[in-house]
């Protein structure tokens, strides 16, 4: 325990909690979404999280991104170019993210409602489905179970400070990136005719369905927006640590899904507000009892079950349809 | 739908399909079989269940054909098969019985072989004898603290939270020195010797001498929670597993009934915990990790939750199949995840399902011996959104 430390260290983890944050928000997005509609812990989300992880990396490869912009050998540090390179990116691991998800729900989800299977089939059958996933990369993918390291392509560098902290560029990305996003999907849900639908099969899908809303059709929406989401956050947390391993997505979804119990399940907002929270708090955690990073986890976990011992359906509810947003 | 599945994966997982329906069709065929045992006579019953445990004592030691996987199969049988039968019948009774799910079973596996570890070895040196019971009094100990402050809580929450928990039993344990921290916990005490029973001796004798523990073990508690199933306690647990909210109006102190079912569940995990700790005699928090909970949860899906032989059944598919499929290699856990799909999806309910009977004492004529509540799940269905409000 070193308060001292953790006074002098507490803008810089309040920034790491920021960035770290928006990545849950925008993973728990996806869980709330699916939980909201299904009432259904959608367990693959992480491994979908982790095939965009890898997507992104291929795709840089691919398109030999370190190459292009670099300036005399050295990686760029900013520039219109850059910015563009970096949403095509976010676009493509976007979209791998949303249609491994929609494969997911096809091939494990989909064959299960149709039989109308008891809730814990779901959750194994979500199991299987990760198993399966996250051991096919171990075993066929690009690194096989070793680390697969993405090539630096731009450069970090300190922009200004707050407060005595560092901030980067690449926490501004990570940062702005999420916030977009989120946006974006809060939009999507709150004004769109599609996210209506949405919020009508969450808040009664026989009804829904009555009045003319085609609901496997939400459903698989459902699914391709929180594979949407996981995907930018895994091309996101890419830029904040570059490192990706087949079972990267392990603990990010828990964090992720615990993120989403936080702030209440199947809210929107809620989410955004626990992955934020989430990410704050194992920030600080880590800080406050020395630099180990379990004991930020730990801290993670116990406010949580304090929160729900306070508020049994997390701090903001648990409404999808309810909800504006 | 069948068809999107099959036909997804490469050729090879034709075996593996041909595999999981040998299962299924085993099971099918076990259906039959159990009307046809509930109609024989008591002393014929007796008879049959002890050729079977006489028969499941003998297993290591009657060289069958095709079963054995490996060379070592006792070792597998002791290490991995069994414990995980124990581990499935005591998470049975809080997902299966109880209808509470825990995502973090493996967190009172750990208390268990972590209470052994210290107190035979750390920081005492308590006899094995005494320290097993002291064990699983602690693992009970740490399901009421972790049950009456969360077993309030709506199913999903429960889930996340006891999710929590396995995750924070093994962090503190890796970061704490006093339970030796990422190094672990060597020199854990074997039991003592009983006859020919050596748990001392050469490799092969100990394996023997913890099969036959861990039977033993399976066996106990087999028997008591099938008593314990047909008392008070587990006709509550029942009700509270079909409606909660029926069941407290009805009289059933739902929150104490729930608590015990933390309990008797993670007394059973703690004490799987200890049979795993003496056995490897050393344990890091790596042993623990929130994969296993997963694992253990699968079983008793699998199986057919709150059908005890279903259950038992599963554990040994789980522990057994990425044994079998060792050819497979590394890719093994691979095809256990698509077996996992393939056989959710054509066997929702589990192996053995659970045959839901509300049983009346037939003491007035009029009233029939058995009624049939309904084959549905009503507190598990969630793939319709008749929950929607629950």
């Amino acid at each position: 325990m070193t308060f001292e430390g953790f006074l002098s260290r507490f803008w810089p983890s309040t920034i790491t909690g920021l960035v770290l944050g928006a990545v849950y928000a925008l993973v728990a997005l996806g869980y709330t979404l699916v939980y909201g509609v299904l009432r259904l812990i959608n367990f693959a989300n992480s491994e979908v999280f982790m095939l965009s992880a890898f997507g992104s990396f291929l795709t840089i490869e691919v398109l030999n991104i370190p190459q292009r912009l670099s300036d005399g050998g050295d990686p760029v540090k900013t520039g219109w170019e850059l910015i563009g390179i970096l949403a095509l990116c976010l676009l493509v691991s976007a979209l791998i993210g949303g249609i491994s998800a929609v494969i997911v729900e096809r091939v494990a989800y989909r064959p299960l409602r149709k039989r109308n299977a008891p809730r814990l089939v779901f959750l194994i059958s979500a199991i299987g489905a990760s198993f399966a996933i996250s051991e096919a990369v171990g075993e066929w993918g690009p690194q096989r179970r070793k680390e697969y390291a993405l090539t630096k392509f731009f450069k970090k560098e300190q922009l200004f400070k707050i407060f005595g902290a560092d901030v980067y560029n690449s926490n501004l990305i990570v940062v702005i990136g999420a916030a977009v996003m989120a946006l974006a999907l809060v939009l999507f849900v709150s004004k769109s005719r599609v996210g209506r639908g949405i919020r009508a099969v969450a808040q009664d899908a026989e009804t829904a369905k009555l009045m003319g809303v085609n609901v496997d059709r939400i459903i698989l929406i459902t699914f391709l927006v929180g594979g949407l989401m996981a995907g930018g956050a895994a091309f996101l947390y890419e830029i904040h640590t570059p490192f990706a391993r087949y079972d990267v997505g392990f603990s990010i979804g828990v964090k992720a899904f615990t993120a989403a119990v936080l702030g209440g399940i199947g809210n929107v907002r809620g989410a955004l507000l626990g992955g934020l929270l989430l990410g704050l708090i194992e920030s600080w955690g880590s800080s406050l009892f020395g630099s180990d990073q379990n004991i930020g986890n730990v801290a993670a976990f116990v406010t949580l079950v304090l929160v729900l011992m306070v508020r049994p359906s997390g701090l903001l509810g648990e409404s999808l349809g309810r909800s504006k947003a | 739908m069948s068809q999107d599945i099959s036909s997804s994966p490469p050729p090879t997982a034709a075996a593996k399909l041909v595999f999981g329906s040998r299962f299924i069709a085993a099971a099918r065929r076990r259906r039959t079989l159990e009307t046809r045992y509930k109609a024989l006579p008591k002393p014929a019953r007796a008879l049959l269940v002890l050729v079977l445990v006489v028969f499941i004592y003998l297993l290591p030691s009657l060289n069958l054909p095709i079963i054995p996987t490996s060379s070592d199969f006792t070792a597998l049988l002791a290490i991995i098969i069994v414990p995980y039968v124990l581990v499935a019948l005591g998470l049975n009774v809080v997902v299966g019985m109880a209808g509470l799910l825990d995502l973090g079973y493996v967190g009172f596996y750990a208390v268990g072989a972590y209470s052994l570890a210290i107190l035979t070895s750390r920081h005492a040196t308590v006899p094995w004898l005494i320290s097993i019971p002291i064990s699983v009094g602690i693992s009970m100990l740490a399901g009421v603290l972790l049950g009456a402050p969360t077993l309030r809580l709506r199913g999903d929450y429960l889930a996340i939270v006891t999710l929590g928990f396995g995750e924070i039993i093994r962090l503190l344990a890796k970061s704490s020195d006093w339970m030796g921290a990422q190094s672990g916990i060597g020199n854990i005490k074997s039991p003592p010797n009983i006859g020919p029973i050596k748990f001392s001796g050469t490799i092969h004798e100990r394996n023997i001498a913890f099969y036959y523990l861990a039977v033993t073990f399976v066996v106990v508690v087999f028997f008591f929670l099938r008593r314990l199933e047909s008392s008070r306690v587990g006709r509550s647990w029942t009700a509270i597993r079909e409606d909660e909210d029926a069941a407290e109006l009805m009289g059933v102190p739902t929150f104490k009934f729930k608590l015990w079912a933390f309990a008797i569940g993670a007394g059973i995990g703690g004490l799987s915990g200890t049979l795993y700790a003496s056995n490897v005699r050393f344990i890091n928090p790596d042993n623990f990790l929130l994969k296993l909970s997963i694992l253990f949860l699968a079983a008793v899906v699998l199986g057919g939750p709150g059908n005890m032989v279903g259950v038992m059944l599963g554990a040994v598919a789980v522990s057994y199949l990425p044994e079998r499929l060792r050819f497979l290699n590394t890719s093994r856990y691979f095809w256990f995840g698509v077996l996992l799909m393939v056989m959710m999806v054509f066997r929702p309910q589990g192996l053995l399902p659970r045959k839901l009977r509300a049983r009346i004492k037939p003491r007035d004529s009029d009233v029939p011996a058995f009624v049939d509540v309904s084959e549905g799940d009503p507190d598990l269905e969630g793939g319709s959104h008749g929950t929607a409000t629950a």
